[in-house]
């Protein structure tokens, strides 16, 4: 699989682990039909992580879920492939797997840190139970003295006791239940650890503390990650590589450094000038205007009513995702 | 000086005080001028007592012990008129803009309910040109807004209606817990300036309760630190965020995600200890247990409150020499809007 010939945003650096082409999830109801990710493709690398940025209703969490093969009815993948590389060289399409042969991958390969922590950890079984039910769903044949001495192996690793496996959720603060979804995440050491906003409830000095462990864990399995967030320091500060959605699409890719030096979707630029930072007081750039209906989009380029560079061919043609610097790709007539 | 509001010794503890409790805010007095339009933060991680502060200001809570007194009344015995015009002064906006409204009525009932209740209006149409007006100042179009269901408006927009629903009973006070954590960052500059520009404007003064010290830096004068309860730092806030003396600040504010991959996050954290502190009984500095400059005296007794320059203090003993012990009211350490209008703050 090379670059040049399927043409989407990728790096040279490290194996391909997973490769999203051309997805399209839709939600469809009476109203019409919301095209929630429209056409995303981006190609993930060996031990990489990678950020999806975007606001609320961006596709950046369905994009996630699409991968895990978690969307829902009314929602629906509608095309495109997820490629997901096998030891062998060989690779499979995990839109096409049905459900059991995609529970095997679930967890052993592309595991998911869940945005809520609190409310994903069932409040009546102890934290060693999960990690019990985890690993045996997988694994047929390991014993029950093999699953503690690696649940408390696994619990070390993002920096817990191994008494905690005897506790309860709601014996655990916030932080160390985030703790516990990463140790779950990494127990059958996947490929891909996808994470949805993972301390979006956690105040700053937790949430450092909880992303230095991800970043530690993940570096010691190989894992590659897909970090799904609002939060432009957060990413800043995390990912390798920075893919930015605006209603269904990735408008610009590129490695994190290029996307915040010289952002070139000006969506990216209002992006980044509305951040607020400790340089400067008082000053407010917010980006005009709302995101626009999913189920009555604009003509042309989906931006093109709250740009502040609008051309006239931005109104009918829709931009391709195009490779204008080395490795930093953007969907705008502007190049 | 006339006072708006005055926080006098307020500490709330929940749980039986004789056995296992928490304290939740530990006699805390300060005050908000009347005089002046000011913008006060109150940040915080998880438990630090913030939004407990929100709600014994909004007479959700009454205190443990401590008064409240808005305009000279306490306000947790006050009844009748004075219960009124606290009522109609005094406006929140909270963090969550999706639970504030009820999905079956249209956003109107939100705006025509104050109108009707404190009677803001003689006739029908007046009240309408009050809403469209107060929806006009925070950016919002009356005829897009008007008439639709909660669902069919953005986060951002159901957030604005918010703030544009307190602006409608002209308050001298909006006390706003996280009113912006929950919207897209795209929106959240744009909400901040509508806040902003109400304290300009309209010379309302706010209490912006918030985890976020970069949004508290954008908007405030002063800030108040709050650690377990107490006040670990506090004054001005361009002293207090650029150049943090109380080592719970400095790791606050070293924390914080800077939006440049350039610098890397948490490159000048001092070692503080990890995880959330135990509840055990304490009788030192409540931040010993995570301090990295932790001395035994730390933990004999708490420190005061020191105030080393005129608008700063931090409760912490190494910050004693030289200072002087701040007794009673934080806010003498504030700097005044008035007197940061004519520095180097403004731009």
């Amino acid at each position: 699989m090379s670059t040049t010939e399927t043409r989407q945003p990728t790096t040279t650096q490290g194996s391909e682990v997973l490769r999203v082409s051309d997805l399209h999830v839709y939600y469809r109801s009476r109203l019409g039909t919301a095209k929630a990710v429209d056409g995303v493709s981006f190609t993930l690398r060996q031990g990489e992580r990678f950020g999806l940025v975007g606001e609320s209703g961006s596709g950046k969490s369905t994009t996630a879920l699409a991968i895990m093969r978690m969307i829902t009815p009314p929602g629906q993948i509608e095309g495109g492939t997820i490629l997901l590389a096998e030891k062998n060289g060989q690779s499979r399409d995990l839109t096409k797997l049905n459900e059991e042969q995609y529970r095997q991958v679930r967890l052993a390969d592309i595991a998911m840190i869940p945005q809520g922590a609190m409310n994903s950890l069932n409040p009546v079984r102890r934290i060693q139970e999960v990690f019990s039910d985890s690993i045996k769903a997988h694994e047929k044949s390991v014993s029950d003295a093999q699953i503690r001495e690696r649940t408390a192996e696994l619990l070390r690793m993002v920096g817990l006791q191994e008494d905690v496996a005897r506790l309860y959720p709601h014996e655990l603060s916030g932080g160390m239940k985030q703790r516990v979804c990463i140790a779950v995440s990494i127990a059958l050491q996947p490929k891909v650890i996808i994470a949805d906003e993972p301390t979006s409830a956690l105040d700053v000095v937790v949430q450092r503390q909880i992303m230095q462990t991800l970043g530690a864990v993940q570096q010691r399995i190989g894992a590659a990650v897909i970090l799904v967030g609002h939060d432009m320091g957060l990413l800043a500060q995390f990912v390798d590589r920075l893919g930015v959605m605006y209603a269904g699409k990735l408008v610009e890719v590129g490695n994190v450094r290029d996307v915040f030096h010289e952002p070139l979707h000006p969506y990216t630029q209002l992006l980044i000038a509305s951040l607020p930072t400790l340089e400067e007081q008082g000053v407010f750039r917010g980006v005009p205007g709302l995101a626009p209906s999913l189920l009555n989009p604009p003509q042309g380029c989906l931006f093109h009513p709250r740009c502040p560079k609008v051309m006239p061919q931005c109104k009918t043609i829709v931009p391709e995702l195009q490779e204008v610097r080395p490795e930093h790709w953007v969907a705008c007539h502007l190049y | 000086m006339s006072t708006l509001l005055e926080v006098r010794d307020v500490t709330q503890i929940f749980g039986n005080p004789e056995k296992a409790h928490t304290v939740a805010l530990n006699h805390l007095t300060f005050t908000i001028s009347g005089e002046t339009p000011s913008f006060t933060a109150v940040v915080g991680e998880s438990g630090s007592g913030k939004t407990t502060l929100a709600r014994i200001l909004l007479g959700f809570q009454k205190p443990t012990s401590g008064e409240v007194f808005y305009r000279g009344a306490n306000m947790h015995t006050a009844h009748g008129k004075a219960q009124h015009t606290f009522r109609h002064e005094v406006q929140a906006i909270f963090q969550d803009p999706f639970e504030v409204y009820n999905p079956f009525y249209k956003v109107d009932h939100l705006l025509t309910v104050p109108v009707a209740k404190f009677r803001l209006a003689k006739s029908r149409a007046e009240g309408r040109e009050l809403i469209a007006n107060s929806l006009r100042a925070v950016g919002l179009r009356p005829e897009e807004t008007l008439g639709r269901y909660p669902h069919q408006l953005s986060g951002g927009q159901r957030q604005r209606i918010t703030v544009a629903r307190a602006l409608l009973l002209r308050p001298r006070l909006i006390i706003a817990d996280e009113p912006v954590s929950m919207v897209d960052a795209s929106l959240r500059a744009t909400i901040l300036e509508t806040l902003k520009k109400l304290n300009q404007d309209f010379g309302i003064s706010f209490l912006y309760i918030t985890h976020d010290l970069t949004t508290a830096y954008q908007v405030s004068d002063n800030i108040i630190v709050l650690y377990r309860g107490s006040v670990a730092e506090t004054g001005d806030v361009t002293r207090v965020i650029k150049d943090p003396q109380h080592p719970y600040t400095q790791l606050l504010v070293s924390s914080i995600p800077q939006p440049n991959p350039d610098r890397r996050w948490g490159e000048n954290v001092v070692a503080a200890a990890g995880g959330a502190a135990n509840g055990h009984a304490n009788h030192g500095c409540l931040f010993a247990d995570r301090c990295p400059y932790v001395m035994p005296r730390c933990r004999e007794a708490p420190p005061p409150l020191y105030r080393m320059e005129p608008y700063r203090a931090a409760s912490c003993y190494l910050r004693e020499e030289g200072a002087t012990a701040l007794e009673g009211d934080i806010t003498q350490v504030f700097r005044e809007q008035a007197l940061a209008a004519g520095g180097e703050r403004m731009h």
